[in-house]
Parts: C-alpha cells; structure tokens; sequence
C-alpha cells in the first residue's frame, strides 16, 4: 500500500453498480473520481490533486493575501464597503432564503421522504449518537458561542445604538433601569432575537449543504466533493468548468473563513488571557496573538496527523463536556431560578416573534435586520460548504428525518439552553448593578466585544477557574475547526478523494495559520472577513439551487 | 506451521504487487495455509469503488479469482474506514488479530527520507502486529 498513485486500475467486472448498503439509487455516471488528479512528487511527498481546483483557489488565495497586504488602504474600505451594501441591499433576499431553507428542511422531515437512509437502506452509522452530536456542533458554531452568548442578548437589551430587534423596548436608557414591564419586555425580545440567530435558520442552511453532499456521495456514488450536489442541474457538464467555479469557491470561503476567524479569534483568545491574569496589554499585542495561532496551528497539525476519530472526534467531546461543565457552573451559581423560569418564556418568544423577526420586507428596524441578521446569514451560508461537508462526513448511516431531527431540531435547543444561561445571568447582572456591572461596561460603555464572556464570568465566584475553562474552550474550538476545516479543503483540492496523502491536510493547516499570522501582522483581518461574508450573497442562490437538487435526489431514493 | 497468511492489498496498486504476492502464495502453499486478503476502504466514493458494498465485491472476485489460479483457500475480509488516509495501519492491525492471521505478507515502498515522519504501512504494521510479518520492498 505505497503512497504513489496511479489510479487506472481495471475497468469494473460488471456494469451494474452494486446498491451500498441496501438499496440506493446509484447515478451511473462516466467520472471516475481522480480522473481529473495529479500526482506530482515535491521531494519525498507525494500529492494528489484535482488539477485547476488546486491550483487555482491557491494562487488566488495567495494573491488576494498580497494583493490585501499591498494595498490596504483602498482595498480594506472598499470590501467593508461591499459588505454593507450586500447586507443592506439584499437583506430581503437573505432572510428570504433563510426562511426557504428552514421550510425545505421541516418539509422534508415531515415527508415520507424523511424515511430515506443516507448510505443505503441498509447502512448502519460510522459513530455513535455523542461523538456525531460533539462533531457537528464543534464544527456548527462551538466558537461563536463562546463569543455571541453573552454578547448577543446583552447588547440587544440594552443598545444605546437603536438597533435592537423589532424596535422593541429597551432595559436601559442613559445608565438607568426602564420600568419592570419594559425590563421584561426587553430582556425577552433580547432572547429572541439572539436565539433566532442561533437556531432554526443556520442550521437549516447548514442541513441543506451536510444532506445534499452526504446524498449525492454515499447514495448516489458521486465524489464528495460540492459540485456533486449539482448533478441533477448540470449533468455531466458538472465535472466541467461549472463544476470548477463551484468547487473553487467552497475553497475560497472556506479558508478565509477559517483564517480570518482563526486570526481574530486568537486576537479575543488574548485579550481573554490578559484580562484574566492581568497582563497588560495583551489583548493589542500581536506578537501575543502570533504566538497563539502558531500554538492552535501545532495543535491542528497533532489533532490532523491523529484523523477524524483520533483527533477531531476526541477533541470535540472534550469540548462538549467542557461547555457542559461550564454551563452547568453558570446555571447552578448564577441566578438558578430565575433562569430555570426564563428559559420556556424564552423559547416562547422565540417563536412567537418568528414571523416578525423573519420577515423578510417593510421593517423599519434597519440596524438589526441588516447589521445583524442578514450579516449572520450572509456568515452562515459562507461557512456552509466547510460545516456542512464535515457534517456530511460523519453523518453515513442516518435516516433523513434522524439526520434533521439532530441537526436542526436538537441544536437549535441546545443554542436556546446556551443563551438562556448565559444571556440571562448577564441581562440579570445588568439588571442587578446596572451601569456598575461589567457586562455593561464591555458591551455598551466601552464596546470590547471579546471581553463579554469573561466580563460576565467576573462577577460569578471562581471566575479564575471558569475564565481559563472559557479560555481552553475557544481554543479548543479553533483548533477542530482549523482541522476539520484543512479535511474538507484537501478532499476538494483533490477532487473528492477521502485518501489522498496526509501531507496535503497538513499542508492546509500550515497554510491557514499562515494566512492568519500574515494579515494580523500586515493588518486586513477584517477586510478579508468583509471578503468571505460577501461570498455569502451569491451562495445563497447555489444552495437554493441545491433545495432543488436535494429534494429531487431525495425523491429517486427508495423509502 | 501458519495457518492463515494475512496479504494487505491495495486495489488500486495490484499491478505493483506481484513479487509480495507472489511470496505470499508460494509461502500459503508452504504451510497450506489459507491465503486472505484484507483491503481498507473509505465510506465516500472513490475511483475503485461507489460504495464500500461494490469495493467488498471486487475484493472478494479478486480473491476468488486468485484462488482459481494458485489452487490456494483464498478469503477476502473488507474494512470500511471513515478516514482511511489516517487509520489504514490501525485498521488492518484490527483485521489481522480479528482474522487470526499468523503470518502477514506486504508489499511496502523503498524507504525514502519521509519515513522519518510516516512509518510506511508495512513498518507500523511490523512494528506492532503480534503475528510474523514478512515486508517486501
């Protein structure tokens, strides 16, 4: 079993494709999966690659690295520029698509198609019901967690910028408390705002990418890689230059994101550990987030070198029964009953201002619609294809209705649960010490978003030992995702493969943390995040393009 | 004094093979040992095989077929890896003690600079199989 490659081995015996694993229905097309590789040799490593993926999305990355370097003064203004208009010219369209995604997915949970198994009929699950749940969230949204949960519903409730949802009240005005009733109406459209962000919609996106790849691979036999997805669009003209195009832009998406989020999140990572051990100036030190990155990227490159069960999988448990502990620690001392209370008013809220806050035209709550939620979807669509080809990855062997019941349904309780601890005990701080609480401080006196989390932490006994648990969960976090990540850019690169050589993955994950490093040292983190969530608007046509597909690859499947 | 001579094959590298199996079969007759070949496939699709159900087909006629023209009790044994650029050497050490393979017979690369970072399959599978193993380069 040598690493060379040649993959023209005998044509198959017989015509007829077996089923997987029970029955399926295979597309019985003319690709063979590798035929468009390379294997060139670069000293002893061997690589396996698809040919114009590869090569395109890196030199395009690099340029745009340089090309960002070089000329950050127009380039910088002029991406955040595009990014506004984006999210405040087609937020309509983006909330729209938003609102289609969680339509497709509950139509089809409830549909007979919901009895379609992915792999065959047949399959049984690559893992059990904890390590897929750690896996997805770990990859879903672990970290934004960590960094919106305290942030989000403290800075709705009490916005001093008019940008909280729906217009609704707010719970403090000019440093004082508003009266009860509007206290309690804000703290409630706060959360519902916050958990509409973080629940049925992302995941729904996310769903429709992890079921249309996880589809078309394992029941339809085509590569896993996006452009299958398409297949019932496109034909055979998919392995073709559409194909391409798709393909090089999950790449592109997928590494910005990963490197402006592991650049960032590194620069929070910091001014986290400064805070907590009161190391001054640690949070705009560079050299500091340097460091960092180049310690979440030694850590990738174990977990990568360890695989999907060794490392990944491990490493998203751990996390999940961190989070837990944490949340648990949060709940028990923070104000226990009054969050037990809150959390179904919440979930109420949540749906009873669904309709509302999903709307898609004639609102009038501009700073909310298009700063937060059409940025959030716009986000979650450009994140898609890398959360949801890993999500494909480890999903063989589900049902359909399974498979949305826990990437959809599950999830979105779980954010609610999270939100509710850890939104609520900050609200409740603000409520208890108003100005003097350090959630207030962080999110509306001096904006220092990073510091929410350990702001809130503060103010609850142990806060040492519970801000270094935060600390280790946020890397913890960007080191699976910078490893789940450089898995799914290296079997598009190489063109659906699952076995190209390890030195490719390992190959992402050193350059991902370059790209980090090289723009938090030049500067254009943010115009680069400005970049990726822009990706986001034309996605969001490919993936309703992708319902189409799904749903009619779902309906060939036998039930 | 074998009973079961484990060969590890990589379909997509048969035409590579020939001395290891050869050594392999000659050996099986030795012994009269059963001769069984394991193979380690991923879940996705790949060039071999659309499903792991078609790469356990192909396995089990390669076997068949290598049974009919050494005279050997040939068997096929396929492994289904959901990351199989990791956990191939941990996978086939699982199939050999499973199987109960006492002698294993492998083909393996020239040793190059990059072993120094990645065992080849063949080291780490001699490195740590209770069964004999007898690596071809």
């Amino acid at each position: 079993m040598s690493d060379t490659n040649e993959n023209e081995s005998a044509e198959p015996e017989t015509d007829a494709l077996p089923e997987p694993e029970g029955a399926s229905d295979i597309i019985d097309t003319e690709y063979e999966i590798g035929q468009d590789n390379v294997t060139p040799k670069i000293g002893p490593f061997g690589l396996d690659i698809h040919n114009p993926v590869f090569a395109i999305s890196g030199i395009v990355v690099v340029a745009f690295v340089i090309i960002t370097l070089a000329f950050q003064d127009v380039v910088g203004p002029a991406l955040g520029d595009l990014r506004g208009f984006l999210t405040s010219s087609f937020d309509w369209f983006l909330i729209m698509a938003g609102n289609i995604f969680v339509l497709v997915c509950l139509g089809i949970l409830v549909s007979p198609l919901g009895k379609v198994r992915i792999g065959g009929a047949d399959a049984t699950p690559d893992y059990g019901y904890a390590g897929w749940f750690a896996m997805l969230f770990a990859a879903g949204m672990g970290i934004g967690l960590m960094f919106f949960g305290v942030l989000e519903p403290a800075y709705y409730f009490a916005t001093p910028w008019g940008d909280q949802p729906l217009m609704n009240e707010i719970g403090i005005v000019d440093g004082e408390l508003a009266d009860p009733a509007a206290i309690e109406a804000a703290r409630l459209s706060a959360m519902a705002g916050t958990i509409y962000h973080w629940g049925l919609h992302p995941w729904a996106i996310y769903a429709v990418v992890a079921l249309s790849l996880a589809l078309f691979a394992y029941n339809k036999g085509l590569p896993l890689t996006v452009r299958s997805i398409f297949y019932p669009i496109f034909g055979e003209r998919i392995w073709g230059w559409p194909g391409h195009v798709i393909d090089i832009l999950a790449v592109f998406a997928t590494l910005f994101g990963l490197a402006t989020s592991l650049g960032l999140g590194a620069q929070q990572a910091s001014a986290g550990i400064g805070f907590v051990f009161g190391i001054e100036g640690a949070g705009e030190s560079v050299t500091f987030a340097v460091v960092l990155i180049a310690i979440i990227t030694a850590l990738a490159l174990i977990s990568v070198l360890r695989g999907l069960e060794g490392g990944v999988k491990r490493l998203s448990e751990l996390n999940l029964i961190l989070a837990m502990v944490l949340l648990a620690f949060v709940v028990l001392v923070g104000p226990t009953a009054v969050l037990f209370g809150q959390f179904f008013g919440n979930v109420g809220a949540y749906f009873s201002e669904m309709l509302a806050l999903s709307n898609p035209v004639g609102r009038d709550d501009d700073g909310f619609r298009q700063g937060w939620t059409a940025f959030y979807w716009a986000w979650w669509i450009s994140w898609s294809p890398f959360v949801g080809m890993f999500i494909a990855r480890v999903s063989r062997g589900r049902t359909v209705r399974e498979f949305i019941t826990c990437v959809l349904l599950i999830p979105t309780i779980v954010s609610a649960i999270w939100m509710t601890a850890m939104g609520g005990t900050a609200i409740d701080q603000m409520i208890n010490h108003v100005t003097e609480s350090a959630v207030y401080g962080f999110v509306v006196a001096d904006y220092v978003p990073e510091l929410s989390l350990f702001g809130m932490l503060s103010e609850l006994p142990f806060a040492a030992i519970t801000s270094m648990i935060g600390i280790i969960l946020v890397i913890v976090f960007f080191v699976t995702s910078s490893d789940s990540g450089s898995l799914v850019i290296d079997t598009i690169t190489a063109g659906g493969k699952i076995n190209a050589p390890v030195s490719q993955r390992v190959f992402w994950v050193i350059f991902e943390g370059l790209i980090a490093a090289t723009l938090l040292i030049g500067g254009g983190l943010v115009a680069l995040q400005a970049a990726s969530v822009s990706t986001g608007l034309p996605f969001a046509l490919v993936l309703l393009l992708a319902c189409y597909a799904l749903i009619k690859g779902l309906m060939s499947e036998p039930r | 004094m074998y009973r079961k001579v484990i060969f590890p094959v990589d379909l997509s590298h048969i035409d590579q093979l020939d001395k290891a199996l050869k050594i392999a079969t000659d050996l099986a007759h030795h012994f009269k040992a059963e001769l069984c070949f394991v193979g380690v496939t991923g879940t996705a699709p790949s060039a071999l095989a659309h499903t792991p159900a078609e790469y356990t087909q192909r396995l089990e006629k390669f076997a068949q077929d290598h049974g009919g023209t050494s005279g050997l009790n040939t068997s096929a044994k396929a492994c289904v890896s959901s990351d199989p650029a990791i956990d191939t050497d941990k996978t086939l050490l699982q199939a050999i003690r499973d199987l109960g393979g006492d002698l294993v017979v492998m083909q393996t690369h020239a040793p190059s600079a990059v072993d120094y970072i990645w065992a080849g399959h063949g080291d780490t599978i001699a490195a740590h199989s209770e069964a004999s193993v007898f690596l071809v380069r």
